[in-house]
């Protein structure tokens, strides 16, 4: 079979790519997301309610046993753990819809037209990112009643950096739907690897003395780098004193040595960028 | 605007020479496999052609060569103008889509999956509007716009599927067994907006079918099995191929009413059953027949070929219409199935 170079055949109107086009696709499939976020109220509701859980109960059971340092308790520690766990767990649901999206054959209806895959991860990830930072940004409502002050600042800096988690979850979430061939393990997935990642991040307790193999595995979650980032903006805002700040690190450390914010910022969107890539692949090999 | 004026302007000029569908000598294997064997054909602008066999005839796997979803072992296959092999994308925004399976996002409205397929199609901002009421319209949808698609029903979700296919005016229309699982009386309102649509619209329709009856709708069809064509024609020219109508008699006294017709140019001959009288047109041929026999008449059955008659004529098997599989008689007892 001989094949034709398509740079001999004459140049046809209006069927090349064009940029305008691609950015108008970008913009549809992050509506669509918008569009079934509000639409879905109880998916609103019922990511408030895990966080909230972890805040209060986990907050006020712990706080008995670990005490109050410098008037500062586990309540106001885990606070920015929820805040993450909210985004994350947002994220990963928006994400993991591809999976829906497939059973339903949507995924099909997205894959099939002309247009380029790169614009239709680039608005998953948006839309993904938008909700995720929403529900995130939500929970700041409940910062007064833990006791943590918020400053016009401070909110900037932490939507900022839940949009940065964000993107970096979305991406995560895509890969590994993409890799999902049927509904049933998807509930397993979010338990297998939602859970541990959560747990192993820093969100609910300090990682500093950790057992070693337990600290390696804390310092390869990508979660990790972006916890840290958000607790060390909230908690620069607060009026803590020395000893509490001592009791509660916030910096990641690695090899003895401790990141600097934009290290820990610059290695989320290393890993977003990484997964980007590998959640590209996963959706070509679909189809 | 102007895009939209130049590209139709530039289609109107394709299609006084082009064929909608061009395919020579189209191959696909799967590892030993033939799917489909070197096929050729062409439909034209404006047709409704149809391709019909059992499951595993290779039918889907040609219509995804079209579609660019697949691509081809060898030989050659144009669409809309374009080659599918070196122009996937071209193709692909000159044709629309109708899979087996349901892709709407049934938590969205009718109007805004339509307007999510517009964006991913190239529709210009300013006609998107007018083109949903134009194809809500055609499938006679237009009171429901609003409604989640959730609230529709299997037959609606089909018909919205089909406008939304038609959404960015494709030169060609695949639907691949747009009736499956549907009941009869929606079956017959999805072929009325077919026919509409190549009618008001000027596409071509190309289509996937086990449903003999369905075929006859079509404007040509073609018959394959195992990966090859093994028929193609009009409907009324392949019947005709099987064989004419006939006229099936019993009378009072069968041998004076075989002379009366032969009096009367009637070719007929004994039956089993009784008299029987080859004829050109069945049901134009009844009365005239009857009137003729002058004895009286106990029954009369008219026959005209169906495509199951054709479909045993070409392969020598039946398709099964529930599962839409042609499985010869002791196959299934052993387990072979092609799939």
């Amino acid at each position: 079979m001989t094949t034709v170079s398509s740079a001999t055949l004459p140049v046809q109107v209006g069927s090349d790519t064009r940029v305008a086009d691609e950015v108008r696709v970008v913009g549809m499939v992050w509506e669509r997301e918008l569009i079934r976020y509000v639409r879905t109220r109880s998916r609103i509701v019922s990511g408030l309610i895990q966080p909230v859980l972890f805040l209060f109960v986990l907050g006020y059971g712990m706080s008995g046993l670990v005490g109050t340092t410098g008037g500062f308790n586990f309540r106001e520690f885990v606070y920015p753990g929820v805040v993450a766990m909210s985004v994350v767990m947002t994220a990963m649901f928006s994400a993991l819809s591809i999976v829906w999206d497939r059973e339903f054959g949507f995924l099909r209806e997205m894959l099939v037209a002309p247009v380029s895959r790169t614009s239709i991860l680039l608005g998953k990830t948006a839309g993904g990112a938008t909700v995720a930072t929403a529900q995130g940004t939500i929970m700041l409502i409940l910062a007064p009643l833990v006791g943590i002050h918020l400053t016009p600042i401070l909110v900037v800096q932490v939507i900022a950096i839940e949009l940065l988690m964000a993107v970096a979850m979305t991406t995560f979430g895509v890969f590994v739907a993409s890799r999902i061939q049927k509904m049933e393990s998807f509930q397993v997935v979010m338990q297998m690897l939602l859970m541990p990642m959560l747990f192993l991040s820093g969100a609910l307790f300090p990682l500093n003395g950790l057992p070693g193999w337990l600290t390696v595995i804390t310092r390869l979650n990508p979660l990790t780098y972006a916890i840290a980032p958000l607790r060390q903006v909230i908690f620069a805002a607060q009026n803590m004193s020395p000893a509490a700040r001592a009791r509660f690190p916030t910096n990641v450390t690695l090899f003895g040595y401790t990141l600097p914010i934009w290290l820990e910022l610059t290695i989320v969107i290393i890993f977003a960028l990484v997964f980007f890539v590998l959640a590209f692949r996963g959706l070509s090999r679909t189809e | 605007m102007t895009a939209v004026l130049s590209d139709q302007s530039r289609v109107r000029d394709q299609g006084a020479t082009t064929l909608a569908v061009d395919v020579h000598g189209l191959t696909k294997r799967y590892g030993d496999l033939t799917a489909v064997g070197g096929i050729d054909f062409s439909v034209t602008q404006g047709e409704i052609f149809a391709f019909l066999g059992p499951n595993g005839a290779g039918k889907s796997t040609t219509i995804k060569m079209l579609c660019t979803l697949a691509h081809p072992t060898a030989g050659h296959a144009s669409v809309a103008g374009y080659d599918v092999a070196t122009r996937a994308k071209a193709v692909r925004r000159h044709i629309g889509l109708v899979f087996q399976e349901q892709t709407l996002d049934d938590q969205l409205t009718a109007e805004e999956n339509l307007r999510f397929h517009a964006v991913l199609y190239g529709v210009p901002d300013g006609e998107i509007d007018r083109r949903i009421t134009r194809v809500m319209e055609l499938v006679a949808l237009s009171d429901r716009r609003k409604d989640l698609v959730s609230t529709y029903s299997g037959g609606m979700a089909r018909r919205l599927e089909i406008a939304r296919g038609m959404l960015h005016t494709p030169k060609v229309l695949f639907l691949d067994e747009p009736t499956v699982g549907l009941d009869p009386q929606t079956r017959a309102l999805i072929w009325e907006d077919i026919v509409r649509l190549r009618d008001e619209e000027g596409v071509t329709v190309f289509l996937t079918t086990h449903y003999m009856d369905e075929a006859e709708y079509a404007g040509r069809i073609a018959i394959i099995d195992h990966g090859a064509i093994i028929a193609l024609d009009e409907p009324d020219a392949l019947k005709a191929a099987v064989g004419s109508d006939t006229v099936t008699l019993e009378t009072a006294d069968d041998d004076m009413a075989l002379n009366a017709l032969k009096k009367a140019g009637y070719s007929a001959e004994r039956s089993d059953s009784g008299l029987t009288v080859f004829v050109t047109d069945e049901e134009a041929a009844v009365g005239p027949i009857v009137a003729s026999v002058g004895v009286p008449v106990h029954t009369v059955r008219a026959h005209r070929p169906t495509l199951d008659d054709v479909f045993l004529h070409f392969t020598g098997r039946e398709i099964r219409e529930q599962h839409g599989e042609a499985v010869p008689m002791f196959a299934r007892a052993h387990g072979a199935r092609r799939s």
